[in-house]
């Protein structure tokens, strides 16, 4: 699998997916600057990760979502491959357009640092064709803004299409305000676009990739995305 | 005009010093700036002759003090550079930017040293826990802490925050910063050669922070908490890119050597790494990038802009330095040169503006000799509240009010707000009495830890500070780490009274016996006096750092993974006290000046026992026993771990005393059955009890108490 | 011409403007109970060179529309005052 994981100025959690991709998957990652007019050759997977690119200064992810890469990553998403947003980078793709919605500050108007329990609603799509439909992962957030927000009819329209990934739930999967630790709507904690090959997520699956971690329930996305970029190309 | 040299904080005694050296008066610039230099905060004038005494060689040291932080070599090539420092004054002012550029500051320490930040952790001394004043206070110095360390991607991995109302107008913040380096590629700051280049990167130099140093090194008045203007603001998305820039610039070869700019900016880096290679250096004024107009040459000398680094390069390798400060969008330019003359010179185009010995600008001033005076011995225990373990409900009423403490309950709160993830490398996050990483590129893991005891060092300096350092070494030795080394800051009150003098002194003499005796040097720290403010002054708080490694990963015991059916087992010997402990403050016990045992055999004879019973397995759990003793720890295990204990103790009047004393190598064990024998051999010739089994969802202690652990959860988590 | 453009922004009616909801709580706490709403938003102030004030207020526009703010979310305001003479 090549994945190219993209480096904004702030961005501080992409040697940790270059590792999580590494020790899931024995494979190297490469990192791409933001400056970059081109993704390296090949490139089938491509990550924004967290952090907080421009210091976060303005809007989250506002700023990054005009860096000169994000051309060709738009290209990459277009051609239907698998791009990934965590965190920072979902903050990217929404500000981008690639996704819907909004992230906006946790109800609690503090950063939060904590594992947590999300819900797999979907296991349709490139990023979690290895997990089971309802299977509840343990696994990291960490942000300041991660309040999913879309006006009342996008919602529905984007619930109807079944776009919600993941959602915040209890560890025995059951869905409800007090689960979601950020104020989500719906307890919404990633989504993906119609064509399902771009996905947004606040909780870090790079977080969850080893036991002597604490988790890691994180491991299987990559291994998901190994599995369905094999299947497709080998069509 | 030309201020008085008591207006720039010098004494008589060190201005006529200054006229001596110099062979003339200082000219205005200078004078301001050996001001600064020979502040306390920046000379140690006055703790000099006493961290003399710390044994800072041998064992895993690598780099003793005298760099901008201390390295101990960690296995596979690797080091790690830890220090601990504090930014007391400037969060008392600022609690938000105070403790925010703290983080910053400790973290380009290590830095300085070629290393990659990879932890930080916070001692945290704030006032009164249930005053509304400390909760926003306590507000503003977390989100300064988590909005600077989140940014700059180093996770806060742990640290020790206590509470007393000595600290109501005096906060203490001591930020550490742990980083990790190639011992092959450590920088120094000794080997600069006349005809390098000094290279400034990072943000520009305004006026924020001038004279911080000074201001750091006088009592808080209600004039000087008026004094914002000094305080400077933190950039972390600038730090963030200072890191990788310079890592980036160490990692290709491109500088010889490099220094934070924290107080004192350009003076205090530039004079010392001129002072310590045995060099001159010239700085230009007019070629430091500013952010204000009409700065004059002494303002851009002393400014304390945060994010800033000097590096020491060939000239050659300008060019390439000053691309690579491009693509990080960074300020960079050359302001200097090392020369030959022994000179700290400053230049404003062509006119020489300050012209001093560099030795006598960055290296060391006159020692302050305090006078020490022994204070009176404090008053007899009285036992106005003494504990009777035989009245009904004692126990557990004294058990319930602690765990809800502020000092002893949960802290997610807090520690929930860092992100202590970031660089996937936590093994244990914060909320045990240890935290430990990996390092991914040796696969070693090390145990992290920090203490401070204010209340047991008031009591009796020496042996008070022997306890503090060892409660900072038992929790790793109880996980299966040896320690390596630690660090120190140094928090008191006025050195200018004798008696806070003497206690500082006895205080350094205890932590320097520990250093000795179990052989763990100082490599590095940090000294903060004057904290204190109109009618009030901070007990004695030395706060320590250390660091241990484990031989394998295997070899890591947690706190909190009881299993049903264990063994409940209390090792060690009772030199436990009620004397300083949280039960005697809680129930009014004036404390006496009775000096606890320190007696370093023990210890030594706990660590291997405890060391041996994690390399061989021989337990499912255990925890040293720390504040507030050893119910108040069987009680946190319990919550943690999600299961009960069951206790079988006789009932006797010392009872509150075990239960509750604190002091002495003690640790709490589970051990499966199967190991109970090989477990009790391996303690041989210390004290090792059986006290219980694990199980059920309460804790419980036959007819004395009965609690469910949700109880325990709800009371701990307030 | 220099001109100086004032950008006012705020959430949008209907998107949760929970530091907006902290602060009325807040104010409520110390006595201002005669509140009705609060929002919390952003002022940004840009020093620009145009022709004339419809073509700086166009230019605004533009900056406005193309990162300053975020349309989901967010409404703005743009004022403009000529500097100097």
């Amino acid at each position: 699998m090549k994945t190219s994981v993209v480096v904004f100025p702030g961005s501080n959690c992409d040697l940790d997916v270059v590792h999580a991709v590494r020790a899931t998957l024995q494979t190297e990652a490469s990192l791409v600057w933001h400056e970059d007019s081109e993704l390296p050759e090949g490139t089938e997977l491509v990550v924004l990760p967290g952090g907080f690119s421009y210091g976060d200064y303005l809007r989250c992810g506002a700023m990054a979502a005009k860096s000169r890469i994000i051309g060709a990553v738009r290209k990459h998403a277009e051609r239907g491959l698998p791009l990934l947003g965590i965190c920072n980078g979902f903050q990217v793709l929404t500000e981008t357009g690639l996704l819907p919605g909004a992230l906006l500050a946790n109800r609690s108007l503090s950063f939060i640092c904590d594992y947590c329990h999300v819900r797999v609603e979907r296991n349709d799509t490139p990023f979690t064709c290895m997990y089971g439909k309802g299977q509840v992962l343990r696994i990291p957030i960490a942000h300041y803004e991660g309040l999913y927000f879309l006006p009342a009819a996008d919602l529905d329209a984007l619930e109807r299409e079944g776009r919600v990934v993941f959602r915040y739930c209890s560890p025995e999967g059951d869905v409800d305000e007090r689960f979601s630790p950020n104020g989500s709507l719906n307890g919404i904690a990633g989504v993906t676009n119609t064509r399902g090959n771009v996905l947004g997520m606040m909780p870090h699956p790079e977080r969850a990739g080893e036991s002597l971690l604490g988790s890691s329930d994180g491991a299987v996305l990559w291994r998901s995305l190994h599995k369905w970029l094999e299947g497709s190309l080998g069509k | 005009m030309k201020p008085d040299f008591r207006e720039v904080g010098l004494k008589e005694s060190e201005y006529r010093a200054i006229i001596k050296i110099l062979g003339r008066e200082p000219n205005t610039p200078e004078l301001r700036i050996l001001g600064v230099m020979w502040s306390e905060h920046c000379s140690y004038k006055s703790t000099r002759p006493l961290l003399a005494k710390f044994p800072n060689t041998g064992g895993a040291v690598v780099q003793g003090p005298g760099e901008n932080a201390g390295i101990v070599d960690a296995g596979g090539g690797w080091g790690v550079a830890f220090k601990v420092e504090s930014h007391n004054h400037p969060s008392a002012v600022a609690p938000f930017q105070g403790a925010a550029t703290g983080v910053g500051g400790i973290i380009r320490d290590i830095l300085a040293m070629g290393a990659r930040p990879v932890a930080t952790l916070d001692g945290l001394c704030l006032g009164d826990g249930n005053s509304a004043h400390t909760r926003s206070l306590a507000e503003g110095i977390v989100k300064g802490i988590a909005g600077y360390g989140n940014a700059v991607g180093v996770p806060t991995v742990g640290g020790k925050t206590i509470y007393d109302g000595c600290y109501n107008g005096n906060p203490l913040v001591n930020a550490m910063c742990v980083g990790i380096v190639p011992l092959d590629s450590v920088v120094s700051s000794k080997t600069a050669k006349p005809g390098q280049l000094a290279i400034l990167v990072g943000s520009r130099t305004g006026r924020d922070g001038i004279a911080g140093a000074a201001f750091a090194s006088s009592e808080l008045t209600d004039d000087t908490r008026s004094s914002r203007p000094k305080i400077q603001i933190g950039d972390p998305f600038v730090e963030k890119l200072l890191i990788e820039c310079c890592l980036d610039i160490h990692s290709r070869g491109l500088i010889v050597g490099m220094q934070d700019m924290g107080a004192a900016g350009i003076t205090s880096s530039s004079s010392e790494i001129a002072a310590k290679s045995g060099t001159g250096i010239v700085i230009r004024s007019d070629l430091v990038p500013l952010r204000e107009e009409n700065m004059k040459p002494w303002e851009i000398a002393l400014s304390e802009s945060q994010e800033r680094m000097l590096l020491i390069a060939e000239p050659e390798n300008l060019p390439e330095i000053e691309r690579t400060a491009r693509k990080w969008e960074l300020e960079c330019a050359p302001i200097g040169e090392i020369t030959d003359d022994g000179l700290f010179v400053i230049m404003d185009k062509d006119e020489m503006i300050v012209s001093l010995p560099a030795g006598m600008v960055g290296g060391s001033c006159p020692v302050l000799p305090w006078p020490s005076r022994k204070p009176a011995e404090k008053t007899i225990m009285q036992r106005t509240a003494a504990p009777s373990a035989d009245q009904p409900g004692y126990i557990l009423d004294q058990l319930l009010g602690m765990l809800g403490d502020p000092n002893l309950a949960d802290k997610s709160e807090i520690y929930h707000q860092y992100d202590y993830m970031v660089q996937t490398n936590t093994v244990i996050p914060p909320g045990s009495g240890i935290s430990v990483i990996r390092i991914r590129e040796n696969g070693r893991l090390i145990g992290l830890t920090m203490e401070v005891d204010p209340w047991k060092c008031d009591i009796d300096p020496f042996t008070g500070a022997a306890e503090t350092f060892l409660k900072a070494l038992r929790p790793l030795w109880v996980s299966g780490a040896e320690h390596l080394a630690m660090t120190n800051c140094l928090n008191y009150p006025s050195p200018e009274n004798p008696e806070n003098f003497w206690v500082l002194s006895r205080s350094v003499e205890g932590f320097a016996a520990v250093a000795r005796d179990l052989v763990c040097p100082v490599v590095s720290g940090n000294v903060s006096l004057y904290n204190e403010s109109t009618g009030s002054r901070i007990l004695p708080s030395p706060l320590v750092g250390v660091v241990g490694l484990y031989e394998k990963t295997e070899n890591l015991l947690r706190e909190s993974t009881l299993r049903d059916g264990d063994l409940i087992f209390l090792a060690g010997t009772s030199g436990a006290t009620l004397n300083g402990s949280h039960l005697a403050r809680r129930t009014g016990m004036e404390p006496i000046s009775t000096p606890f045992d320190y007696l370093p055999e023990r210890e030594v004879a706990f660590m291997r026992s405890a060391l041996k019973t994690s390399r061989e397995n021989l337990a499912s759990s255990g925890r040293a026993i720390a504040g507030g003793g050893l119910l108040i720890s069987m009680a946190k295990t319990c919550i943690a771990s999600g299961r009960g204990i069951r206790l079988d103790i006789p009932v006797s009047a010392k009872l509150p005393e075990l239960l509750f004393g604190e002091g002495g190598a003690r640790a709490l064990y589970s051990v499966p059955p199967s190991c109970e024998n090989q477990f009790i051999s391996a303690w041989s010739g210390i004290p090792v009890i059986r006290i219980g089994e694990a199980g059920g969802s309460e804790l419980s202690m036959g007819t004395v108490m009965n609690i469910p652990l949700h109880h325990l959860e709800q009371i701990w988590r307030r | 011409m220099t001109f100086l453009v004032k950008i006012l922004i705020f959430p949008k009616e209907g998107v949760l403007d929970t530091q907006g909801k902290a602060v009325a709580r807040s104010l409520k706490r110390i006595g201002f109970e005669a509140l009705n709403d609060v929002r919390v938003g952003k002022y940004i102030q840009v020093w620009l060179e145009a022709g004339n004030e419809a073509e700086a207020i166009a230019k605004a526009g533009s900056m406005c529309g193309e990162l300053l703010v975020n349309n989901l979310i967010e409404d703005h305001r743009i004022e403009v005052e000529r500097c100097g003479l």
